[in-house]
């Protein structure tokens, strides 16, 4: 009771400096050294934060440093100097694959399932936000349903009908799905619902616009920010994406990626370190660097992702 | 007006011809599939309950099971801890952390790599003879001998749990740092006022406005954990050794299928897996909603 009429007295300038520990009696403790100790701490926080940031990193740096060496060099132990062997290695490496036509291919589907899903997903969160139609609700709640089943469960089914169609072995079943995303749907909806007012659009049409029109050259604009957002989680999700391309491609001058990544484990490129070691830096370095710049739009995009829920 | 209305089914029929061909059709054929003996080729016999049946007394699917509950597990435990204990740094107000932005990229970094890229660099990092990990512990002098982590099950699926960490504690970082700075600062004066203490505050105050984030984590997560495939399927031989104990059921899946063409039983894998992830995430969601009544009627 007493220690709370204290801290109650002492709240006014408790903005000022900094906060004390309230379960010790304020007058008891010579600030300087409540000072002291508050750096202490401090210090032994942003020394465990700088581990753990060197933790995160440092099986890359083992990467990059261990694809200038030679294979030799690399069993014999781990050192931080990078040796002279990345030429020599990147030989090896394209003897037996070609990492950069991997690197192309996964652009390719990447970059058309990003701009494909981004534009469909806000014609149909339009077509959800501004029509009445029969049946809106009914099918908008089967397509939430539908977003909690897990891929896997139409594994199968989706193979069978890539067969059918006779698409299987090409990038057709990788890019025209991304057409029907319902997470971002429901995303650019929610978003649209708060931003986008009808009177814009109402506006528009007395004017003479036609519909389409009027969803390309005003609301897509507007729906930029939310379409952004998603489009980063899409792009880095297909641009990952090992099961699917894996049970659909077959020829490997077709494989994405990570596929051949998986092959590379396999290959006659695994028995030497090295040239394995600089194959797996290829593919994610060129990530690391995208990153350094896009860092702030993507640590954000996750916290909108989360709480805008 | 009526006649605009119209127009939302133009809006919405790409989407619908899209999502009925490539999303629901396949839901469907696999459940026929899974009631049948089909193995790839046509003239599939229809088998009802059969791969049901098979599935629930499967020494291997259970097993598969139990391995990705605990991989999942003990990853999420330590995951979250350490986004929570991490936030709550990085919220306290008398600390007054500096650098989230730089911290934040760097335990982001390990998220956004291919994971197959993940588990090939942490294949050759753990090797038994020259991996670089080895090393580097015998180095320090914390091992005198090298340990062959991934050929013993309980090692083999720590490690598969620390690379998951690894990978996403940051994520979940950025998530529940997120929801901490959504919760306005004047609780956290009233609590101060009131003599709370910063464990007082993390369990009080904190932890219960944080509940639609974390109920948002854990299931992302589960559903996510559940369908574990990429890592343990590249860190060892694609089939979950050492002694089956990094097969998981979506591994499982996979070789039933795609390597030993037992298509009709891999559907009902699929739907058994479907069935797992609904009930745990029930019992997520019902745990939450008790824990919330209780404290309602404690407070009440």
């Amino acid at each position: 009771m007493e220690q709370n009429a204290e801290t109650r007295r002492m709240l006014p300038d408790s903005e000022a400096q900094p906060k004390r520990k309230e379960d010790r009696p304020l007058k008891v403790v010579p600030p300087k050294k409540q000072k002291s100790k508050h750096r202490v701490v401090r210090g032994l926080i942003y020394a465990s934060l700088v581990i753990l940031a060197i933790i995160c990193f440092i099986p890359f740096l083992m990467m990059i440093i261990n694809a200038t060496r030679t294979n030799g060099e690399v069993i014999s132990g781990f050192t931080l100097i990078p040796g002279n062997a990345l030429l020599d290695n990147y030989a090896t490496l394209s003897e037996y694959i070609n990492i950069w036509t991997g690197f192309k291919n996964s652009l390719i589907i990447s970059v058309s399932v990003t701009v494909l899903s981004g534009y469909f997903s806000a014609l149909t969160a339009y077509g959800f936000t501004f029509y009445n139609f029969k049946g809106k609700n009914a099918m908008f709640i089967f397509m939430l349903v539908m977003m909690m089943v897990p891929a896997q469960l139409g594994l199968i089914g989706f193979y069978e009908i890539s067969k059918t169609l006779g698409i299987l072995d090409t990038f057709i079943p990788l890019i025209v799905p991304a057409i029907a995303t319902p997470f971002t749907v429901f995303f650019i909806r929610q978003y649209t619902q708060a931003t986008l007012h009808i009177s814009l659009i109402e506006a528009a049409r007395i004017d003479g616009a036609s519909e389409l029109r009027i969803f390309h050259t005003i609301a897509l604009p507007m729906m930029m920010p939310a379409i952004a957002t998603m489009s980063i989680f899409t792009f880095i999700g297909s641009w990952n994406n090992y099961l699917m391309p894996l049970v659909l491609l077959f020829s490997p001058e077709k494989y994405t990626l990570p596929v051949l990544m998986g092959f590379l484990k396999g290959s006659q490129v695994a028995e030497n370190l090295g040239a394995l070691y600089l194959g797996i830096a290829i593919s994610v370095v060129p990530i690391m660097i995208a990153f350094l710049f896009l860092s702030k739009y993507i640590v954000s995009s996750i916290s909108a992702g989360a709480v805008k829920e | 007006m009526k006649k605009l209305d119209r127009y939302g089914y133009l809006f919405i029929a790409p989407f619908w011809v899209v999502f009925l061909t490539f999303s629901i059709y396949p839901v469907f054929l696999t459940l026929y599939y899974s009631f049948t003996n089909y193995t790839g080729s046509p003239g599939e016999e229809i088998v009802g309950f059969a791969n049901y049946t098979r599935l629930l007394t499967d020494t291997y699917f259970i097993e598969a099971f139990f391995n990705t509950i605990k991989i999942w597990g003990v990853n999420f435990a330590l995951q979250m801890g350490m986004a929570l204990l991490l936030a709550l740094l990085f919220s306290d107000l008398r600390l007054k952390l500096k650098g989230l932005n730089f911290f934040r990229s760097f335990f982001y970094l390990p998220n956004l790599i291919t994971i197959s890229s993940v588990a090939l660099l942490f294949g050759i990092l753990l090797d038994w003879q020259h991996g670089s990990l080895n090393m580097v512990l015998m180095k320090i002098g914390l091992i005198s001998n090298p340990i062959d982590w991934l050929a013993e099950p309980v090692t083999a699926q720590l490690s598969v749990s620390l690379i998951l960490t690894w990978m996403w504690f940051g994520h979940s970082f950025i998530i529940v740092m997120a929801g901490v700075s959504g919760i306005s600062t004047d609780y956290f004066e009233a609590a101060h006022i009131d003599g709370a203490n910063r464990w007082q505050m993390f369990t009080k105050v904190t932890l219960p406005l944080l509940k639609p984030i974390l109920l948002y984590i854990m299931i992302t997560s589960l559903i996510g954990g559940l369908q574990l495939f990429d890592l343990p399927m590249l860190i060892t031989d694609g089939i979950g050794s050492p002694d089956g104990s990094l097969n998981t059921m979506v591994l499982y899946l996979y070789n039933q299928a795609f390597k030993y063409n037992n298509y009709g039983y891999a559907s009902a894998v699929a739907y058994g897996l479907f069935l797992i992830t609904l009930i745990f995430s029930a019992i997520v969601f019902k745990g939450m909603f008790r824990n919330e009544r209780a404290t309602q009627k404690k407070g009440a």
